[in-house]
């Protein structure tokens, strides 16, 4: 575990902390332009967040110790796994501490802290909204951990970094039906588990269909923002999850020299520029799906990386 | 006695204190001071003793010991023996339940149905006989431990047995425990295999017929699934776990299901030599199907402890799981894979009587505070009871499997197990046990939502009955059983490499094979460190490290003021209790969604109803289709029987006589 390796790991979490409001600025703005709305500039959500940390919290009269830990947990948990994706570089000493297991473990965490937090209070939306928060997440922690089953298959291992060094290390180009599969897949995850449109809608004003804002009502301030800045977080963490498992390019191997990594945080920001309006596109030309129709998405993404699975065990053997 | 079996002595002398402690409890039975406030701690501290002894039996180079005591009948004496199985379940037994003995300590009141005397006895034989369980190295004993624990389990499950639904759920427990002890009388009766030596080490020796050993598995699974809760013999949990004394619950669900995970390895890895593939398969299915089905179950219920009992289903199907699957790569000669696949089944079992005990004392604390057991009728303990809230929320999200956690270990261990496999020779095989990663993965998912719903609904939020604003928390006693398991939940969180070799004993003298041992007693590699490792320890402390960093930023850049004002709401201000979601509610996403579980029967009002009234009403299939139709067949059978009761005493004078008359038949 070399020096540079450590900096390059605190590096890599800064700038995931850094970039990650960015990245949220960037959707909303493609999303107006698609629906021919004015755009919000794209420093919008810093914005917000220096707004936010300004105001004076207010807590309803008996929020309990839980509500007030729970945004920094949430917060600290987002970071953590930031630390082990290969955004930038395969090289994480971070990762030999947690795999990607334990990657869907932390985001399970985060869930259960903050829908634990949204029933603290006792209002009527909290709870309703931690209980379709975990109705979604109970069908999408699953099946992510089913498309990351698919590229541990390939490569004999459940650490990200391996997994993406063996794509980029492989001679020419090697195509896996079964990725293809896990590819649908992740992309219907990682739309319900960021609470974007089919699931949710992160720009609704109406209380009845929330899920992810119907929890975070009776949050204000300092503890909104971290609540947000952490929300903003795993979708970065999402996409960077995407890019080690699909499309590795660009991301640095071991022993990178500092023009390399240079690169590799260029491609990393062309990369999500092309995600983030990817994803503008799909909430723009899809509708919201009724609560009761949500289960059905999410058991086919599950079903989807399954048959991944079954499809690579088959050409296998 | 040798001194070579200084540990047995050990041993034996902790059960006889046992046994002498629950004496001591009639001399003054009715004095509640005696027998809960001295006796309990003390047995607690015997407890102490057992785990220790068991935790030296697990070190390196420890030879078994083996003793024969004066004991039993005359040709039948008592063999007894320590190994590392045994040893690794003793430390289980002996470290939860100390903290179990300190919490019934301060929980045990007067006036709850039998005597606090009785209640000392038959709590500390209960004890005693899962030692012996442990320790038994023939037939006779294990069987004489086996029933003694499950008729001292009984009476204690029917403490309150003025209350009808409390002695039939004790009925019902009792019958399934002796229809399974049925099972292992006749599983031994095949395994002495004609020698008719009962000791296990004839049995060991012995070599059975392909068919005859495949019996005596599928006898063993029958009976000691009877006893874990395996579907379909899971019925007498969510009855008797409910009914019994939350201590009760406890070292039910927490030990004694354990006792049965213990016997299913000592005759299935131990005495039987390795067999055919489908009795893993078979074992794995088994326990893919209850750990689904419990937790789906789990999810829909609304009495804390009936809750509780359907997660031990879950988790116990988890288990079963593992150890189909170390079975399974036992055929295929996968050492390693084997071993990991066993480390999980064990480290799952000692996660599993932490937490689940935790979190059933808990639910006993939460009882005696607000006597209420329906989830529809708490609400906001975490305001009115700090310290139970705590230690239940470090249960509650071990049991989630939720890092840093143990629970999280254990998982992480059975889908890494799981993740192995590829390299199992047949192709069948191959491609149906990476599917089981699959259900462990929706099952760990949908226990992370049962138990949002447990702690959500129980101690979050406002209450929903006003006599809960007098709830208070328990005594230090309570509060110090309930800490030492909360403890030991974050201990092996920590440091999962110290619960790892506590396993390598038992995994070498089953299998001959250990897995890779970690980098450092916080951090494990089991297979290899390429493949995976993990942390707990440096998880734990980069998010404790993340939080600092992020309020003392917070603080110091901006402020830390706060106003408390009643809650928004949206701005609604006549907000009451009754609005909140309720367990039903929370059930309700699951109902849907895996309604063919279900045998659901619904009360709608209809739209002009001026009282309007909802029910629903579920019911486990099993009943009605397995359990109903067998209850009707045995009585039809019993009814065809009675034709042969005349009453009359020539008619039973006839009986005797065609007796004689056939019997001379065969004699000539």
């Amino acid at each position: 575990m070399s020096a540079l390796a450590l900096a390059s790991q605190a590096a890599g979490i800064l700038l995931a902390i850094a970039l990650a409001p960015l990245l949220a600025g960037w959707v909303a703005q493609c999303r107006a332009w698609l629906q021919n709305r004015s755009a919000p500039p794209l420093v919008q959500p810093y914005r917000t967040l220096r707004k936010l940390f300004r105001k004076d919290a207010v807590l309803a009269t008996d929020a309990s110790p839980l509500f007030r830990a729970t945004p920094y947990v949430v917060f600290g948990t987002m970071t953590l796994a930031a630390a082990i994706i290969p955004s930038v570089t395969t090289d994480l000493p971070m990762a030999r501490v947690a795999d990607a297991i334990a990657l869907v473990g932390l985001f399970a965490t985060a869930r259960v802290f903050i829908a634990l937090a949204a029933m603290d209070i006792g209002t009527v939306f909290g709870s309703m909204g931690a209980r379709r928060e975990m109705m979604v997440g109970f069908l999408a922690e699953p099946a992510l951990l089913m498309v990351l089953f698919n590229a541990f298959l390939m490569f004999g291992s459940t650490a990200l970094p391996t997994v993406a060094e063996g794509t980029l290390t492989a001679d020419g180009l090697i195509l896996h039906p079964s990725l293809a599969f896990a590819g649908l897949a992740f992309v219907m995850v990682l739309l319900a588990e960021n609470a974007r449109i089919p699931i949710d809608n992160p720009a609704t004003h109406l209380e009845v269909t929330m899920i992810h804002e119907a929890m975070v009502l009776e949050y204000s301030a300092r503890h909104l923002a971290l609540i947000e800045w952490a929300s903003w977080l795993k979708l970065f963490n999402y996409a960077c999850i995407g890019f080690a498992l699909f499309v590795p390019w660009g991301i640095a191997l071991h022993d990178a020299d500092s023009l390399t990594l240079l690169i590799a945080v260029v491609m990393l920001v062309a990369k999500l520029a092309v995600a983030g309006s990817a994803l503008a596109v799909i909430e723009t030309v899809s509708a919201k799906l009724r609560i009761f129709r949500a289960p059905e998405f999410l058991s086919m993404a599950f079903l989807l990386a399954v048959l991944g699975l079954l499809v690579h065990l088959l050409l296998r053997s | 006695m040798t001194l070579a079996a200084h540990h047995l002595f050990a041993l034996l002398s902790f059960v006889g204190a046992w046994f002498a402690l629950g004496i001591a409890g009639l001399v003054q039975s009715q004095r509640i001071g005696w027998v809960a406030r001295t006796l309990f701690p003390l047995g607690a501290l015997v407890g102490l003793g057992v785990a220790c002894v068991g935790w030296s039996a697990l070190a390196d180079g420890f030879v078994p010991e083996q003793w024969v005591l004066p004991l039993g009948l005359p040709d039948l004496p008592f063999h007894l023996r320590l190994d590392a199985l045994s040893g690794f379940f003793l430390l289980l037994l002996g470290s939860a339940g100390a903290g179990i003995s300190l919490f019934a300590a301060g929980y045990f009141r007067e006036g709850e149905g039998a005597s606090p005397g009785l209640l000392c006895l038959q709590y500390h034989t209960f004890l005693a006989s899962m030692v012996m369980v442990t320790l038994a190295d023939d037939a006779y004993l294990f069987l004489v431990s086996w029933e003694t624990m499950a008729l001292s389990s009984y009476f204690l499950v029917t403490t309150q047995h003025r209350i009808p639904e409390i002695r039939q759920a004790g009925f019902l427990y009792l019958l399934i425990a002796h229809v399974g002890a049925i099972g292992l009388l006749l599983c031994f009766g095949v395994l002495q295999g004609g020698n008719w030596q009962m000791t296990f080490d004839a049995m060991r020796d012995a070599t059975l017929a392909p068919a005859w050993a495949s019996i005596a598995f599928l006898l063993a699974l029958f009976g000691f699934g009877a006893k874990a809760g395996l579907v379909p013999m899971h019925v007498w949990l969510p009855e008797a776990h409910p009914a019994a004394p939350s201590p009760v619950s406890a070292m039910m669900s927490g030990l004694m299901l354990k006792m049965a995970v213990y016997g299913l390895l000592r005759i299935g890895l131990d005495l039987l030599h390795a067999g055919p593939w489908w009795w893993g398969m078979l074992t794995l299915i088994l326990g893919l199907g209850t750990a689904l089905f419990g937790a789906v179950f789990a999810a829909v219920q609304t009495d804390m402890k009936r809750l509780l009992a359907y997660s031990s289903i879950e988790n116990i199907g988890l288990i079963f799981a593992a150890i189909g699957l170390a079975l399974l790569c036992r055929t295929f000669d996968l050492r390693l894979l084997a071993a990991l696949a066993l480390t999980a089944a064990l480290i799952h079992s000692f996660n599993h009587a932490l937490f689940k005990s935790l979190l059933f004392l808990a639910t006993g604390s939460v009882l005696h505070a607000t006597r209420e057991r329906s989830l529809g009728k708490l609400g906001g303990l975490i305001r009115r009871m700090p310290w139970v809230a705590t230690f239940a929320l470090i249960g509650t999200l071990a049991l989630a499997g939720l890092p840093p956690l143990n629970g999280f270990v254990s998982e992480w261990l059975l889908l890494q197990a799981f993740l192995s496999t590829p390299a199992i020779p047949h192709a069948f095989v191959n491609m149906i046990v990476p599917l089981g990663a699959a259900v462990v993965a929706l099952t760990a998912a949908l226990a992370g939502y049962v138990m949002v719903k447990f702690y959500g609904v129980i101690f979050l939020g406002q209450p929903r009955e006003p006599l809960l604003m007098h709830a208070h928390d328990p005594g230090w006693l309570e509060r110090l059983g309930l800490g030492w398991l909360a403890f030991g939940c974050i201990l092996i969180g920590v440091f999962p490499q110290c619960a790892l070799d506590a396993t390598t004993g038992v995994t070498r003298a089953l299998l001959g094979e250990v897995i890779h041992r970690g980098p450092a007693p916080w951090w494990i590699a089991p297979v290899s460190t390429a493949q995976a490792s993990y942390s707990g320890l440096v998880l734990l402390a980069g998010m404790l490290g993340v939080i600092g960093v992020m309020f003392f930023l917070v603080r110091r850049m901006y402020h830390g003021r706060v106003r408390r004002t009643p809650a928004w709401n949206c701005g609604y201000p006549w907000l009451t209790p009754r609005m909140q979601d309720t367990a039903e509610g929370f059930g309700q996403p699951i109902r849907h969604m895996f309604g063919l579980f279900f045998r659901m029967q619904r009360e709608l009002p209809s739209p002009d109803d001026s009282a309007p009234h909802y029910r629903i009403h579920i019911e486990d299939r099993f009943w009605h289709a397995l359990y109903l139709p067998l209850a009707r067949a045995v009585s039809w059978l019993a009814d065809m029987l009675a034709v042969l009761q005349r009453g009359r005493l020539a008619v039973y004078l006839l009986y005797s006589f065609l007796t004689l008359i056939v019997l001379l038949v065969f004699v000539l």
